[in-house]
């Protein structure tokens, strides 16, 4: 007895050192938003499920580190245009793809969209997010400001499509017609990055719309994260060699966040994975979130 | 055999049953249609329903207006009818009356409510008129007259509760938008040719 409740008292003592704290809490238009932080970790949580938590961390004893594979496969994208002078993000997080761009693009000018201006608030004040005279926050939802572009005939280097939370899916930012949209929007040499998952009946859908909108793409998946990053472009797709250029010219700029590009340019698959008959996400049919329900 | 009145009566809660489920299907699928052009956020609902809000309630005060004038099941069909005309610009030429608005109005929020007004004020205004004809048909007595209402009411809302549930879960899963609303205009068509041919063989004495 004695025993036990010395295990007890002991268990209870260590909890407060594993915990994490929560130092900020709100409720947005549109979701939840926790702010934790653990020893030397800070995280950006939409969602209270286990399963599917932080949207984005960063490491507060090493701001450079980058926390997440999805983070650095995005940066992966960069292999297929390495000189972007401008650049369009949809959904903002926690702003640290961002932060790195600016950091690494000196030049580079940025429009980042971002629905839900909680979140916009949050990265400012718990995630270091750096805004300049280069960096411009819209805060309005993403096919709104897409669908405005077009019509004002906006051109980009590169379009981040970061939508997704894992919770719930933007069913409008998944068909054709936007996807199309942001085709128009890019440069000859553009290209366009997305993050996204693998895991679900969504993926043939995703991916069949993808394909309809550009063709052959880029597939990058790493083991075990759940994780897909998707890199299409609007002219034909590099080779694996100009890929391999492009990231023996960028790595020195990106040897502080420790991450090495060349590793990406094998991980990147052309070939299609995916079920072939499967329609299209439209406008007129995109039951996305009932789709990422179901097992593939 | 059921009575003549039964079988008329029933018609009447079934076609009223029909006009909820429609109602709420289009009203879910109003927030789709909107979407590409104005979002998905918190305003574009408020937008969709505040408009189907106000048609509806025209729609009551019109449809009670027209009870008082000979009240018949074949004009009862007729609202059924010009439903289905009404929505058909909406199905063929929505996406161009949302471009005219994105075009012109720079802010979502005004955005999504005139070119919600635009695609479904005036079918959902005549699918309200309906519900308050409906009890002037089926009312004999003004002694029932609670009674009738209050079980239209249950039925017409429970349609409305089916059509938001079929129409979430598993239409937009199995169908395009466009023939989700395709099959409603048609069905509302049907109704109408039901609403008419029942006039011509059940209408009772006393509603002739």
């Amino acid at each position: 007895m004695k025993r036990l409740l010395i295990t007890l008292c002991l268990a209870w003592l260590t909890l407060p050192a594993t915990a994490d704290l929560v130092i900020h809490k709100e409720k947005s238009l549109y979701r939840n938003i926790i702010v934790n932080q653990t020893a030397g970790k800070r995280c950006l949580v939409f969602s209270v499920k286990r399963e599917l938590r932080n949207q984005t961390c960063i490491d507060t004893r090493d701001p450079d580190r980058i926390i997440f594979p999805y983070v650095k496969m995005t940066f992966a994208g960069l292999l297929a245009n390495a000189t972007p002078k401008r650049a369009l993000m949809i959904g903002l997080g926690g702003g640290t793809i961002s932060n790195v761009l600016i950091d690494v693009f000196p030049e580079l000018e940025i429009d980042l969209v971002e629905v839900d201006r909680a979140v916009v608030k949050v990265a400012r004040e718990y995630f270091d997010f750096v805004e300049n005279e280069r960096t411009q926050v819209h805060v309005v939802d993403g096919r709104v400001f897409t669908r405005r572009a077009v019509a004002n005939g906006e051109k980009y280097d590169l379009i981040i499509l970061d939508a997704l939370t894992g919770e719930y899916i933007p069913e409008h930012l998944m068909t054709l017609e936007f996807m199309e949209e942001v085709a128009s929007l890019l440069t000859d040499e553009g290209v366009v990055v997305s993050n996204t998952f693998e895991g679900s009946a969504l993926y043939d859908y995703e991916s069949a719309t993808y394909e309809a909108a550009f063709g052959p793409f880029l597939n990058l998946k790493m083991p075990h994260t759940g994780n897909r990053v998707i890199v299409a472009t609007r002219s034909t797709l590099p080779d694996n060699q100009t890929l391999t250029e492009n990231a023996r010219m960028l790595q020195p700029r990106f040897d502080k966040y420790d991450l090495v590009l060349e590793d990406y340019v094998a991980r990147f698959d052309r070939t299609p994975d995916w079920n072939p008959g499967t329609r299209a996400l439209t406008d007129q049919y995109s039951p996305a979130n009932l789709l990422r329900s179901r097992t593939r | 055999m059921p009575s003549k009145e039964f079988l008329f009566n029933m018609t009447v809660f079934s076609l009223a049953f029909t006009s909820g489920f429609i109602i709420m299907s289009i009203e879910l699928l109003g927030g789709r249609i909107l979407a590409p052009y104005f979002g998905s956020s918190i305003y574009v609902w408020g937008s969709v329903i505040t408009v189907f809000m106000v048609a509806l309630s025209v729609g009551y005060l019109t449809g009670g207006h027209l009870s008082l004038h000979q009240p018949r099941l074949a004009k009862y069909g007729f609202f059924f009818l010009t439903a289905a005309v009404t929505a058909v610009p909406t199905i063929l030429y929505g996406e161009n009356m949302m471009d005219w608005v994105f075009m012109r109005i720079e802010d979502p929020r005004y955005g999504s409510l005139v070119a919600a007004t635009l695609l479904f004020f005036i079918p959902t205004a005549i699918l309200g008129m309906i519900a308050p004809y409906s009890v002037r048909l089926l009312v004999q007595e003004t002694h029932y007259s609670g009674k009738v209402a209050g079980g239209l009411y249950f039925v017409s809302t429970l349609g409305s509760a089916l059509g938001t549930l079929l129409t979430s879960f598993y239409l937009v899963l199995l169908f395009e938008i466009n023939e989700i609303l395709t099959t409603m205009a048609t069905v509302l068509i049907v109704c109408f040719f039901i609403a008419l041919i029942t006039d011509r063989t059940l209408t009772p004495e006393d509603h002739r």
